[in-house]
């Protein structure tokens, strides 16, 4: 059983006493019963009906990519159209006019983040799965330490350390009276802010989207237990369409944050390929 | 003595809600003036959007770090 259901479920026995008000689902939603437990070296590994929905939406993704580019033609089809929007967005409007002249090296890379997180995603809204292994705060996580690791790599490896420190440290063309304000708020967003804020800000979009999902479903399966009293004849119906408005506004955030995570990518790589001014 | 409202639960909430008003107004001023660079002078667009990226994700950070601040002092506390 999945936690919304059993949410669904503690919802449902409240409307049998007539006493008992709305249990709001809480953050027991994102920690599923695991499936197998097994540990290897001493680290506790959980499957859970995350890891797995993570897994399936890897393959198909990967599933995907696979088939819609093996048999390429001059004039697409319908899978190798999307496959090639979907590329030439990465490569051209975020690589190209980001990065600049030295995008190339970082496209499939940027590629490869942009089409895991969309599909990873879009979890949140398909059917039966309901829930995006981009909420649990791990997958995110790791994706933006991936991120830090190579924005740093490349800046060392173009500028030097040294180069590289002084020039996050002390950014040219500001006076010197200034460098006490800017030094530390320029290496702590530099070290600190942008991988903290690159996990955060897809972790909470995602996390904050299936609180809404769950709120407003349980909401209208309460409100309709509830007929009759308190206008819920009103409510219901409003809760439902909420529920159905917020599915649509999921896809704008699942669409809009994979394309936000890129594009910050795209921008922090910028800063370590651009020569000093 | 009635009591007519009450709050129970996570005052946090509230903290949120008005921590959030700083970063919405910054992010708000960020796009705002990239979409009047973009109307004024179009051919900008490319050059700018970065810089609008970049400060919409500082401004932004205000938010996400206030968002993550109760998980973390509030663990362990019922």
């Amino acid at each position: 059983m999945t936690s919304s259901a059993s949410a669904l479920a503690s919802v449902l026995a409240v409307e049998s006493d007539p006493g008992g008000g709305f249990v709001s689902p809480s953050i027991a939603e994102f920690y599923p019963p695991a499936l197998a437990e097994f540990s290897i070296f001493g680290i506790d590994f959980t499957i859970t009906r995350i890891t797995v929905i993570s897994w399936i939406a890897t393959a198909a993704i990967l599933a995907f990519l696979v088939l819609a580019s093996r048999r390429m033609t001059v004039v697409p089809r319908k899978a190798q159209f999307l496959l090639e929007g979907g590329y030439s967005l990465v490569r051209d409007n975020i690589a190209r006019d980001v990065i600049g002249p030295k995008y190339k090296p970082f496209v499939p890379f940027l590629g490869a983040l942009f089409f895991f997180i969309i599909a990873n995603n879009a979890m949140s809204i398909v059917p039966f799965f309901q829930i995006s292994p981009m909420s649990k705060f791990a997958y995110p996580l790791v994706l933006a330490i991936l991120v830090y690791i190579l924005y740093n790599a490349v800046a060392i490896k173009n500028k030097g350390l040294g180069g590289y420190l002084k020039e996050v440290a002390v950014p040219p063309g500001v006076p010197p009276v200034f460098l006490i304000l800017v030094t530390p708020i320029e290496l702590l967003q530099v070290f600190i802010i942008r991988p903290f804020t690159l996990a955060v800000r897809l972790f909470a979009n995602l996390f904050a989207g299936h609180m809404l999902l769950v709120v407003f479903s349980l909401g209208t399966v309460y409100l309709l237990g509830k007929i009759g009293e308190n206008f819920s004849f009103v409510f219901a119906p409003f809760s439902f369409l909420m529920a159905l408005f917020m599915t649509f506004f999921e896809v704008l955030v699942i669409v809009l944050q994979a394309y936000v995570f890129t594009v910050l990518t795209a921008t922090y790589l910028n800063g370590a390929v651009e020569e000093g001014h | 003595m009635d009591v007519l409202a009450e709050i129970y639960g996570s005052i946090g909430s509230v903290g949120y809600g008005l921590a959030a008003i700083g970063p919405g107004i910054g992010v708000g001023i960020v796009w705002a003036a990239y979409i009047q660079a973009t109307a004024r002078q179009p051919e900008s667009a490319g050059l700018t959007r970065t810089y609008a990226f970049l400060g919409a994700a500082l401004s932004e950070a205000l938010a996400l770090i206030g968002l993550v601040v109760p998980f973390i002092f509030g663990a362990g506390q019922p």
